[in-house]
């Protein structure tokens, strides 16, 4: 089970704290200080893709994020449920289009370069119930004090 | 942390001081800005990101945004960025080569390339 579930409104005010969240179990877990601003921004570019995803596809259900605390390293998944088509649509990048609401999935690609160029050990899978991003870091949990 | 933004003209350069965090919630309001300016005939633009606490792809491709906007009308847009996990997001993403990036308000101002 993991350490710590969020589930979200696939809105992008939440992202915000889904990143904070996701700082603070990895700072607990016993990341190293110097990678948890990494930590921050590829639980932040995975939410917002996540968001981007079901947002564009119209979909009700809330974005995941499970962080989880083992021995010797921390992992975060971020699920969506946006169709496996829909995630690998290739977006143009940049925010063309004036008049356009918002850009947030044309980012999504970007996205997935910051996380791909952040984090060692990512995986992304995606089918047609929707897309998981898995990421992980090493951790060494302080010892228990007396 | 919200998205703080305020202007200034030093010559005929329009700063933008950014503060706070720049993710897909507060990126339009960024963006809100950038249009605003180049509509209203500000093309030469220095984006001073020293306050910046946070900044994500949203916030990336935004600035880019801007860039080709400012660009249409023979503008520039250039950076004022110190903070190395700032400067880290735009060399994983080859941005560096993109945008001009510099130490201080005052370099951008001067530069002229």
């Amino acid at each position: 089970m993991a350490t710590v579930e969020l589930r979200f409104s696939a809105l992008p005010e939440h992202v915000r704290t889904a990143r904070l969240v996701a700082a603070a179990v990895a700072r607990r877990a016993g990341v190293d200080e110097a990678v948890l601003d990494e930590v921050r921004l590829a639980v932040g570019e995975a939410c917002t893709r996540a968001v981007g995803l079901h947002m564009s596809n119209g979909v009700d259900s809330p974005v995941r994020v499970a962080l989880i605390e083992d021995e010797k390293k921390f992992s975060i998944e971020v699920g969506d449920e946006a169709p496996a088509a829909a995630g690998t649509l290739v977006r143009g990048a940049g925010d063309e289009a004036p008049g356009r609401p918002s850009d947030d999935e044309a980012d999504g690609e970007m996205g997935l370069a910051v996380i791909s160029g952040l984090v060692d050990d990512v995986e992304i899978t995606a089918d047609e119930k929707g897309g998981v991003i898995r990421m992980s870091w090493p951790a060494a949990p302080a010892p228990v004090l007396p | 942390m919200d998205l703080s933004l305020s202007t200034r003209t030093v010559g005929d350069r329009t700063i933008v001081e950014v503060g706070g965090e720049i993710d897909v919630y507060t990126a339009p309001k960024l963006r809100e800005q950038l249009v605003e300016l180049v509509n209203d005939g500000s093309y030469h633009l220095v984006v001073d990101m020293e306050g910046v606490d946070f900044l994500d792809s949203t916030g990336l491709g935004v600035l880019v945004g801007g860039l080709k906007r400012v660009r249409a009308h023979e503008g520039s847009l250039r950076l004022v960025c110190n903070q190395e996990r700032i400067l880290k997001i735009f060399r994983i993403t080859g941005l560096t080569k993109v945008f001009p990036i510099h130490g201080s308000v005052d370099d951008a101002v001067s530069a002229t390339d």
